[in-house]
């Protein structure tokens, strides 16, 4: 079909990378070593609030094996950092905030002598009360975390659009919920690890380590080590997985290694264990949501009024942006005349929340994906019916009143094909019938033999639909641009690199097959080039799917570049009209008019020998978006993916264990350019969807993390979830490489709402609170546990 | 320190080491072979699986003394003179491999499993590698690319 049009893009193809990751050979951030390389170990206190009162390191100094040890009083230049508001200490010396604050840093050749000077450093600490419920942080009397701020709020994103008052005037039936959804930890199988290394040039550092986002790194580097951005060179080794989690965590650990290693004239090594890697590291932010809805009698959505609470920890870290995702998509993919709605992200002494796979949206789909099934129930409807009512279509208006014209609104098509695939409507009426007449099956006892929990009558089916629509890339975040540098060398091979990063989900590969279609070359010709700031332009952070939009255009725009030089080499060689049309393909240039053909390789060597310039930097920036602050209104994203989710469960309404059977995805991504890697992206984004939905929540009490390793932190393993099948629908996008648009985050987002809307459909109870996890089915509560 | 003598990717070695050094430990820092990972130090996660005596054990469970007179194979060993073994051509040709970093030690339990199981049931794979966590793949083209290699050797 279409495919016929590529010889590269489209096809299932097995990564460059992986001959290395597969033999074991692929050099991670803990992999490689320096001659002379020192270990730095972390001091954190076990106060989650307090006052510094005194920090005494003379004892530890005097530990043999010890190098130096790194306090506040070491940093160069800004001690106080962030990505983007500077509210979190690189080394605390006032005050602590949270159980992540680190006050100093053993630094040693020798790791047991360094932890053994750890636990000599004294730090007193004037215990505060501590905020650990984020609901109670903007109550009058509430404790301050940062007291210069005069209050918790870190930002608030008002939406209004009507007349909210008159929307619910016309509506015929108002239900009004209260959604919650946990901490999520990021759970790359990798823990961090960063080397910092001192150059022979003054004031120059290079910095080694799993950074998802280097020049995010070289930026925070650069200001606490008070020198210009060109003297840091984050070089970005293999990366174990991130989903978003390697960003701020790794920028502050950077900067303490490079302050450690200015001091000492070694490199430094700082390197996380799990449990440091989950106390330390940011999480996905817990949400409180209420949701206020009115529809008429025919089903049609006519308000909805929202409030979200979004619990950002002790900084801010990317609580402004994912908030602001949250605001933009909180009504879902529907048309609504009247919204009204708040979001706001607030300081608490927990852990940190960030940036991870999702950004904003996996709550607010769990509540309006749960709500649409609710509503469909109370007005007698399929939940197929509701949503085709009011989701978007053509031309739909959105909350922040964008009209949905640029690109193919393919809402419906996703959901005609998921349904189609799952034979949903028939599963579904089936699974409602078989409760409603054994009546409600969820009861409480307490009480069970072993066989009580075995299959059979115990064991109830259910199938439940979520959809989205998501804004690709950055929207009106902020700049939206990014380069790209190709050098083809005289026999055809060629260096590529992008100002964004690998971060495991195939870039590297998607990258070189974009480049391969526009050159007529395979990716095995491409070596792309080691991550490096100082080899490519700063391209912003590798996050919000735009990788493969924006990254991916900008890649190919380079390639471009050079194509068309290779052309007018060609037309003036082959005495050709200006006009001519080449088609590049299989490693051959062939012109479209006479057949004349040349190999690529040798096409190269030509240039090569006229003196053409083979190397060239591509640019893309993104369409302009806008965004008004004040009301919430704007075309906030320049374009937008849908995605639709259908989950079969078995839960077993002894035991509160849910099965995850079957989960059927089908995302229009715009054109797919690698299947493979595609298939790859909904397979993780599904399990990880899973999790959320079914077992993950970072446990806190009074701040601290009570859950901070695999044995307690549980995530999805492979008999967890049972078959994903994944479907694409591919309406190729005006902006994006070759008509394709964003992938990662879509497939995550949906699925723990189809899984909790599925579980309605089996028990015949709805579920309120995420994860549904055996507790949560048996008693509708979350029992936690007490540290051991 | 004591002399401790095993076979490490079918060649003699002899390390005169801590016996309680953790066997990942000595694998990656006195025999420099890096490609074992540590994901969380408490054997839940399976990055560190190599095989002892053909089992699949988790190397930060494990101490060096523990090994002495044994047969250590690592990810290292597992390509013969320059060949991938079928099982890691079809985790690249399946895709089955994301950022990489749980793939040696998926290598290393499956391994096992094909060595004592060639024709495993879906459920069969999916249990052996129960151990092993990947945060990146869902896992799918993991179990299809150890199918695929149970039904290439039957």
């Amino acid at each position: 079909m279409k495919n016929n049009i590529f010889s590269v893009v489209g096809k299932n193809l097995p990564r460059t990378d992986a001959y290395e990751k597969v033999t074991g050979r692929a050099q991670y951030a803990a992999d490689i070593s320096f001659p002379g390389m020192c270990f730095a170990a972390q001091k954190k206190t076990t106060v989650p609030h307090g006052i510094i009162k005194n920090i005494d390191i003379s004892q530890a100094e005097r530990v043999t094996g010890v190098e130096v040890i790194i306090t506040h009083k070491d940093v160069p230049g800004n001690n106080i950092s962030g990505v983007i508001k500077y509210d979190q200490p690189v080394f605390s010396f006032d005050k602590i905030y949270c159980p992540a604050d680190v006050v100093s840093l053993v630094v040693g050749e020798d790791k047991e002598a360094v932890q053994k000077a750890l636990t000599l450093i004294k730090i007193e600490v004037e215990e505060l009360p501590v905020l650990s419920d984020y609901t109670h942080a903007l109550d009058k009397d509430a404790l301050l975390i940062h007291p210069e701020n005069k209050s918790n709020l870190i930002n608030h994103y008002p939406l209004r659009k009507g007349n909210i008052e008159k929307g619910f005037q016309e509506s015929d039936v108002i239900i009004e919920r209260t959604y919650t959804t946990p901490a999520i930890e990021h759970a790359y199988i990798e823990p961090e690890c960063i080397t910092a290394v001192p150059d022979f040039r003054k004031d120059v550092y290079k910095i080694y380590g799993s950074v998802q986002n280097p020049f995010t790194c070289r930026r925070i580097v650069a200001q606490v080590m008070k020198v210009p951005l060109a003297n840091i060179h984050i070089i970005q080794n293999e990366l174990g997985g991130s989903f978003g989690g390697k960003d701020d965590t790794m920028d502050m650990l950077a900067a303490r290694a490079c302050v450690a290693c200015k001091k000492v004239g070694k490199p430094v090594r700082i390197h996380l264990s799990r449990e440091e890697s989950i106390i330390e590291s940011y999480k996905r932010h817990p949400y409180t949501m209420n949701y206020k809805v009115g529809v008429s009698n025919k089903g049609i959505l006519k308000a909805m009024k929202i409030d979200i609470l979004a619990d950002g920890g002790a900084y801010a870290s990317m609580s402004p942006f994912v908030t602001w995702r949250s605001v933009v998509q909180a009504t879902g993919p529907y048309e609504v005349k009247n919204v009204h709605t708040d979001v706001r992200a607030v300081y608490t002494n927990n852990p940190y929340t960030g940036a991870m796979r999702g950004f904003g949206s996996p709550q607010i789909i769990f509540a309006q994906e749960s709500l649409m099934d609710e509503l469909a129930d109370e007005l007698h409807m399929s939940p197929i019916e509701i949503r085709r009512i009011n989701g978007y279509k053509q031309d739909s208006e959105t909350a922040s009143g964008q009209i949905l014209s640029n690109h193919v609104v393919s809402l419906n098509q996703v959901i005609d094909k998921a349904t189609k695939e799952s034979d949903f409507e028939k599963k579904y009426e089936t699974y409602k019938a078989k409760y409603s007449v054994e009546g409600n099956s969820h009861s409480i006892n307490l009480i069970l033999n072993d066989n009580q929990f075995s299959a059979g009558s115990n064991i109830k089916e259910g199938i439940g639909l979520a959809c989205s629509f998501r804004g690709c890339s950055l929207g009106a975040e902020g700049v939206d641009a990014t380069g790209s540098l190709i050098s083809i060398q005289k026999d055809g091979s060629v260096y590529l690199i992008s100002g964004l990063a690998e971060n495991g989900q195939g870039l590297r590969m998607t990258f070189s097959m974009i480049a391969a279609e526009t050159l007529g070359i395979s990716p095995d010709d491409i070596y792309y080039l080691e991550q490096d700031t100082s080899r490519v332009a700063d391209g912003g952070p590798t996050v919000a799917s735009r990788s493969t939009l924006v990254g991916g255009e900008a890649v190919k725009n380079a390639a471009e570049i050079v194509k068309k030089r290779i052309e007018k080499m060609l037309i003036d060689e082959w005495e050709l009209s200006e006009r001519a049309t080449f088609k590049f393909a299989d490693h051959y240039i062939v012109h479209e008019g006479s057949g004349k053909k040349i190999a690529v390789s040798e096409a190269c060597d030509k240039a090569y020998l006229n003196g053409v310039n083979l190397s060239a930097y591509g640019w893309f920036k993104a369409p302009e978006v806008d965004w008004d602050e004040e009301i919430g209104q704007g075309p906030a994203y320049f374009t937008y993916v849908y995605g639709c989710q259908i989950a079969e469960v078995e839960v077993n309404a002894a035991s509160g264990k849910i099965l995850v059977k079957r989960v059927t995805a089908v995302h229009d991504a715009g054109q797919i350019i690698n299947r493979l890697g595609a298939l790859g992206q909904i397979y993780g984004g599904v399990s990880m969807g899973a999790g959320y939905g079914i077992m993950e929540e970072v446990i806190v009490k009074n701040a601290e993390i009570q859950n901070i390793n695999f044995d307690e932190y549980l995530i999805p393993t492979s008999v967890d979830v049972g078959e994903i099948r994944a479907f694409f629908v591919e309406n190729p996008d005006r902006f994006g490489p070759f008509g394709a648009k964003s992938l990662g985050e879509p497939t995550l987002e949906i699925t723990a709402a189809a899984i909790n809307n599925a579980v309605a459909n089996a028990l015949g109870k709805r579920f309120y609170h995420l994860p549904l996890d055996l507790e949560q089915i048996k008693t509708g509560k979350t029992l936690y546990q007490i540290k051991k | 320190m004591k002399e401790i003598s095993f076979t490490l990717n079918n060649k003699k070695v002899a390390v005169t080491i801590d016996p309680m050094k953790r066997l990942i430990d000595v694998i990656r820092e006195d025999l420099r072979l890096t490609g074992t990972k540590e994901g969380c130090g408490i054997g839940e996660c399976g990055a560190c699986t190599v095989l002892v005596d053909k089992k699949a054990v988790c190397s930060c469970m494990m101490l060096i003394g523990q090994v002495e007179g044994k047969e250590v194979i690592t990810i290292e060993g597992i390509e013969k003179d320059g060949e991938l073994s079928p099982l890691q051509k079809n985790f690249i040709k399946y895709g089955a491999i994301q950022c990489g970093f749980c793939t040696p030690g998926m290598i290393m339990s499956t391994t096992a499993l094909l060595m004592e199981n060639p024709n495993p049931t879906e459920e069969e794979i999916r249990i052996a590698i129960s151990g092993n966590l990947c945060r990146c793949t869902g896992y799918v083209q993991i179990i299809e690319a150890i199918q695929a290699t149970a039904n290439e050797t039957k």
